[in-house]
């Protein structure tokens, strides 16, 4: 069988079994539809937070990342792990004992404020936009490149399964074909690794393979041979690569979509156990990764650089025609030269590591289709995770909480179903409507940034610090907001010139920075204003005892 | 709360706090800050610092929501809090 037809063979069968899983597990409740009935063992939350997590620019960009910036790809490694720590001993356990529904509900609750719900309602919907785009659009160029499917059509069939096993199943669904997402996307990702590491390294563990002789050293000759930076350095000052890793920690401890997956357990013990098994699950994938990536670059550079035009691999071709490869014979000497700077002839979509690594190690056509369903199941997964954000911020904090309080649970169900229908045809617009993935990959510091200057800080300080008021709160997440909006705004699309960076430290990194300055500015505003009142201090009295209402 | 919650209390920050000075010394002290000094060493064919940033400090992290998951149990043994969640 061909690549394609097995492409369609797994994509088929893994719809298949989420629509199945969709119908299983159908909401009864808000409290279904919201948190699964709060009932799901720690390990299946924690794969199924690892599939949430994991999007499609983890899947398929993760290892091309680190193949291109080598040292410089670790900021993504450790942000985008690390960011568990905080969440596991700062947030999880503590939000599960507060035990509702949404992170606009603790700030709400907890500042005893409409304003500041709103706000981190706005927040909230803000985050998980600008990621939801990114994953409509991963599903289209997926379908488009393997399954010859048009990029518009791809998007509007991934709408069609996400629609119904969010619509139907609510949170409870999205977790359990989370679970199974995470299987698929996670052999998808590994079984390419292992043969890879094989052919290089002789090792069965990729993580093995990584650390072997002929490796890293290597690629570092190899490399400074051909005039780039060495693997294992960056160019990156310390300070940005410093503050882009808090940046990305933080705000992975902030974002919503994560957060509520961590409401879905039975107590806070469990909440800190299924953080645990998330980290696990997600570390599987992650110190793979640069495995991958760095295998991926001595073998590209083995098999294209001064190769023959006309002798070049097959795969090459193949992504050459599909426009990820992009090949200039500028000295016209029928030959390829790879290399830093002018005589470059090469320019290679870093995406292609993970998409073509099964051709490029000479893997059977099944391998490829597997691949195809993983990169899939990462973005579906993500994308469920992140509808199920907006639409309990639209039926639960603005339309239940805010606005029509006298609403029954029957109302608030079919609330919740039509705003996530309306946030699937939303994002599924948005995916249409961005261009490219590049655009969206620039959006996506806002995420981070935003999460980690403005919600991080009033969850944290709400939980640890009593005293903490709504008006502290308010002002903290204004500024972060504000101050890291601009930042972005100005520095990405305005006047994206390095040299007027403050400090040094890129648009990617500054919501570490502003995350300071919302702490400060929250904490000085608290202080100046009244006590909260006794039944907040209460509040937080309880949130901090499991089980000691 | 009771002088025994509060008992609790303190000692889960302290555990917090210095699983949080672990959490920094691997990942920014180690992989960012004193990299370089690090990578005068080597794992096998990786220079120490840069494989904590690539593997080492994620190995890391995730013995440490380990341990606290565990230490965590064991205060709450110690203090007699009570394991089941709030009834929702």
């Amino acid at each position: 069988m061909s690549g394609p037809l097995w492409s369609w063979v797994f994509v088929g069968l893994t719809f298949a079994l989420y629509i199945g899983i969709a119908i299983w597990s159908r909401a009864g409740s808000t409290r279904d539809f919201y948190v699964a009935g709060h009932d799901v063992p720690p390990v299946l939350n924690g794969m199924a937070t690892a599939a949430d997590w994991m999007s499609a620019a983890s899947f398929l960009s993760m290892a091309g990342l680190t193949a291109f910036l080598g040292y410089g790809g670790s900021v993504y490694l450790m942000g985008w792990t690390g960011g568990y720590v905080l969440l596991a001993l700062l947030l999880a356990p503590y939000l599960r004992e507060f035990g509702k529904f949404t992170v606009p509900d603790f700030v709400g609750d907890r500042y005893d404020s409409r304003t500041a719900r709103i706000i981190a309602v706005i927040c909230a919907l803000f985050v998980s936009f600008t990621y939801i785009a990114g994953q409509m659009k991963g599903v289209g160029v997926a379908f488009s490149a393997f399954l010859d499917v048009p990029q518009n059509w791809g998007i509007a069939i991934g709408m069609a399964i996400v629609l119904v096993y969010a619509v139907l199943g609510g949170m409870k669904g999205i977790t359990y074909t989370q679970v199974a997402q995470y299987v698929v996307l996670i052999f998808a990702y590994t079984v390419p690794a292992i043969f890879i590491s094989l052919a290089i390294t002789g090792q069965l563990v990729p993580q093995i393979g990584f650390t072997s002789e002929s490796v890293l050293p290597r690629l570092d000759r190899l490399l400074v041979d051909l005039g780039f930076t060495e693997y294992t350095q960056t160019t990156k000052a310390k300070i940005d690569v410093f503050c882009i890793t808090a940046a990305l920690m933080f705000g992975t401890a902030g974002l919503p979509h994560v957060i509520i997956r961590f409401f879905t357990v039975e107590n806070a013990q469990a909440a800190r156990r299924s953080a645990g098994w998330a980290l696990a699950f997600i570390a599987v994938l992650y110190t793979t990764a640069p495995a991958v990536g760095a295998f991926a670059r001595i073998n590209f550079i083995d098999q294209v650089n001064e190769t023959a035009i006309d002798e070049l691999p097959e795969w090459f071709e193949t992504w050459e025609s599909t426009g990820y490869i992009d090949l200039d014979d500028k000295n016209g000497d029928g030959v390829v030269q790879y290399r830093a700077g002018e005589g470059n002839e090469v320019v290679p979509n870093r995406d292609i590591f993970v998409l073509a690594n099964p051709q490029i190690a000479g893997l059977p056509g099944w391998v490829v289709g597997l691949v195809v369903a993983g990169g899939m199941a990462a973005a579906l997964s993500t994308a469920a995770g992140l509808l199920m954000v907006i639409s309990s911020a639209v039926s639960h904090d603005l339309m239940r909480m805010t606005f029509r309080p006298d609403m029954t649970d029957r109302e608030e169900l079919r609330w919740a179903r039509i705003s996530a229908a309306g946030a699937v045809v939303a994002a599924g617009l948005l995916g249409i409507f961005a261009d490219n993935l590049g655009f969206v990959a620039q959006v996506v510091a806002f995420a981070f940034g935003l999460a980690a200057a403005s919600l991080f800080p009033v969850i944290v300080l709400g939980i640890f610090w009593g005293r903490f008021n709504k008006q502290g709160a308010i002002a903290a997440m204004v500024t972060g907001l504000v101050t890291t909006f601009a930042y972005i705004v100005w520095f990405k699309f305005v006047d994206p010139d390095p040299a007027g960076w403050w400090f040094g430290i890129s648009p990617e990194g500054i919501g570490f920075a502003f995350m300071w300055l919302a702490l400060v500015v929250g904490i000085v505003t608290a202080i100046a204003t009244p006590a909260p009142p006794d039944h907040i201090r209460q509040l937080v009295e309880n949130i901090r005892i499991p089980g000691g209402n | 709360m009771t002088d025994n919650q509060r008992a609790y209390w303190r000692a889960t920050r302290r555990l917090t706090v210095g699983l949080l000075l672990v959490w920094f010394a691997v990942s920014f002290g180690a992989g960012i800050l004193f990299r370089e000094a690090l990578d005068a060493v080597s794992i096998g064919g990786a220079p120490l610092g840069f494989w904590m940033a690539q593997q080492g400090s994620i190995y890391v992290f995730v013995i440490l929501i380990v341990i606290y998951c565990t230490a965590m149990t064991r205060l709450e043994r110690k203090f007699g809090i009570d394991q089941k969640g709030p009834e929702q």
